[in-house]
């Protein structure tokens, strides 16, 4: 197993070319925890080619471990049977797969056309402020989460909640935090189809103010 | 909208549950179905006229008579990998009703005649994922799903895959590489993947909203469901509203009424005392249209004939306090991020017009650059092996076209705030950028 603690994929830093490239780990000295073994084994007995379990593998070795992990990686392709390498090359193409330790309560705030327009950018802004000193948050804009009715929105912990304004972001953090629902209100599982009074209340005067600053 | 096909009793409580579902008819059309041979089932596919709801508009029909017969591994997959900006339909079929997207599932793959299928989730939709594992669960139980569905010769495997954030895996090809295990990048066709799709196997890919229209059309006749909508788009269709609009949020509209129907009455039109400057009627990929165009019909052939597109059914309204350089640039970005970097065009040219387009806010820019960006959009469109460029360019050469006066106004005020802190500003420094005075 790898000691480093932190590997970049991609272009940011060349491999080592002194050094043979990974092999298939070896079974008999790559430990893999039970549950990632089997969680994994199970999804790749769904598909008719093992490899179509890359991304599900992927998804349970950064639960386990927080993030796609030299170690995490190793595991994952360890059970699978192919090279770390291959691994890599699936996790540095996928958004929501991350590639450097990051803290472990996500906050997907959307940035995209629908909610820039209603205020998403200063909305972002605010989050990241309030969760700066924070390092158990990882706060960062994502395009388009699909939930431009409850716009501006975030996923917190992949829950769609929405519309924010700067005045949830403190109980939507605090709530992460203790591990409570996110703001039980806002949550998109709540809400009816074309909910006559869905934003039209709340539409903030400010908004068009918000979405012309970047 | 007594029409509903798709969103009736969208709302009642438990209709996620197959109990709730039964009740109200659910898989009676599966039982219709299986009792009819698998040509049967696809003429009324054919009759109905249905177009796919995920983009592209072909007739479901046709590309399920594409597949080669014959016994063979073929496949079918759901595309639930909504991810064009300003959709969120899927999203509610899935959470709301997922028994009705199975229920589809098992009818088209009786017509097609495969046995195994998948649905691609988009990653970040985890509420909607459990809601579907949860139906696929009581699916099997009662057998509707897996060997000899119902004691027919029908069997169907089906499973729920869940991607991990890309915007490309909604191309159809690029899906088919990730659900295969690899990085999403489109593939060259032809092949198409009718004939050589997933595992190289002969494969029927099709929307979440195509799919989960499949029972109502058994349970109706293609012919009658024709009759809805207008000739050449048949139908309902679920319409995503968004952006400066009173009442955001889905709606089932027949197609062919007309848009500013849907924009005004259904979503309540812009905040009092904006207008609307432009809207995108499918998806942020489809060239923005003005007020002038409210009155074209939404519908296929329509909105194509006014320039644009019906895309994936996502209308984005943006009004009169927005800059178009702003949206611009928020278009820009988004595809500059998502494109897979496989094809030079579409890397390059994202890349290119974002720059262009941050010149512009900057000051740096003259009006010359606009032809340049207009001509960086001319050469992405149609050199890719899939839309994603086109996607940017499309909507960016359409802005350019009809607010090239306020893009050159833009270039002129921003140049005007810039000179003077260029010149008064120390060696080596930067100008404040102009959005900061804006």
């Amino acid at each position: 197993m790898t000691p480093t603690p932190e590997r970049m994929s991609g272009w940011d830093r060349s491999a080592d070319p002194e050094k043979d490239p990974a092999l298939i780990p070896d079974p008999a000295t790559t430990e893999v925890p039970a549950p990632l073994r089997e969680t994994i084994e199970a999804a790749m007995a769904r598909y008719p080619d093992r490899h179509s379990a890359a991304i599900p593998a992927l998804h349970a070795a950064q639960a386990l471990h927080g993030w796609c992990s030299p170690q995490a990686i190793e595991q994952a392709a360890c059970v699978m049977r192919v090279t770390p390498a291959y691994l890599d090359s699936v996790a540095s193409f996928y958004d929501m797969l991350e590639n450097r330790p990051v803290g472990r309560h996500s906050v997907y705030v959307c940035t995209n056309i629908s909610c820039s327009l209603r205020g998403a950018d200063a909305l972002l802004a605010a989050i990241g402020e309030a969760a700066a000193d924070d390092a158990d948050f990882n706060v960062r804009s994502f395009e388009c989460l699909g939930a431009c009715d409850i716009a501006p929105m975030a996923s917190v912990d992949g829950v769609y909640v929405g519309p924010l304004s700067a005045d949830d972001v403190p109980q939507l953090l605090e709530d992460a935090r203790s591990g409570r629902p996110v703001l039980p209100d806002k949550q998109l599982a709540t809400r009816p189809v074309a909910d006559p009074r869905a934003n039209s209340e709340d539409f903030p005067p400010h908004a068009a103010e918000q979405g012309r600053s970047r | 909208m007594s029409d509903e096909l798709l969103f009736k009793d969208i709302d009642e409580p438990g209709l996620n549950t197959l109990p709730v579902y039964e009740a109200r008819g659910g898989y009676a059309a599966l039982r219709k179905a299986l009792a009819m041979t698998p040509g049967e089932v696809l003429a009324e596919l054919e009759a109905s006229g249905l177009r796919g709801r995920g983009g592209a508009g072909f007739q479901m029909g046709k590309k399920v008579s594409f597949l080669p017969q014959g016994s063979m591994d073929k496949y079918l997959v759901c595309n639930a990998d909504e991810s064009e900006p300003g959709t969120f339909k899927d999203r509610e079929l899935m959470q709301k009703n997922p028994h009705l997207l199975i229920e589809g599932i098992v009818i088209a793959a009786h017509a097609a005649g495969t046995e195994r299928s998948f649905i691609y989730i988009r990653g970040e939709y985890v509420l909607q994922a459990e809601m579907l594992d949860a139906a696929l669960a009581e699916a099997r139980d009662a057998g509707y799903l897996g060997e000899r569905i119902l004691g027919s010769d029908h069997s169907l495997s089906l499973v729920l895959h869940r991607g991990a954030g890309a915007y490309i895996c909604g191309e159809e090809t690029a899906l088919l590489d990730s659900l295969e295990g690899k990085r999403g990048n489109p593939r060259l066709k032809p092949p198409f993947p009718a004939n050589q799709g997933l595992y190289q196997g002969p494969t029927l890919i099709n929307n979440v909203e195509t799919l989960s229209t499949v029972p109502a059309i058994t349970a109706m006749g293609g012919r009658r469901y024709a009759e809805l909508g207008v000739e050449t788009s048949t139908g309902t269709k679920l319409v995503s509203v968004s952006g400066h609009v009173q009442r955001p949020g889905n709606y089932e509209v027949e197609l062919g009424i007309p848009s500013r129907e849907i924009i005004y009455d259904l979503a309540g039109g812009p905040p009092s005392g904006q207008e609307i400057k432009c809207w995108f009627p499918g998806g942020s990929s489809a060239p923005v249209l003005t007020a002038d165009d409210l009155d074209v019909p939404y519908d296929f052939d329509s909105l194509a004939k006014a320039g644009s597109m019906l895309g994936s059914g996502a209308i984005i309204v943006v009004d009169d306090s927005t800059p178009i350089v702003d949206l611009a640039l928020k278009v820009a970005m988004f595809y500059r991020h998502e494109s897979c970097g496989k094809c030079t065009p579409c890397r390059e040219g994202t890349n290119w017009t974002v720059k262009m387009l941050e010149r512009i806010d900057c000051g740096e820019a003259t009006p010359m650059d606009l032809d340049i960006m207009a001509s960086v959009q001319d050469h992405i469109i149609g050199n890719c092996l899939c839309v994603l460029g086109d996607a940017m360019a499309m909507p960016i050469g359409s802005m350019i076209a009809k607010f090239r006066g306020e893009f050159e106004a833009h270039i002129d005020a921003a140049r005007a705030r810039a000179e003077p802190a260029l010149a008064s500003a120390p060696a080596g420094e930067q100008a404040p950028l102009a959005h900061e005075a804006s």
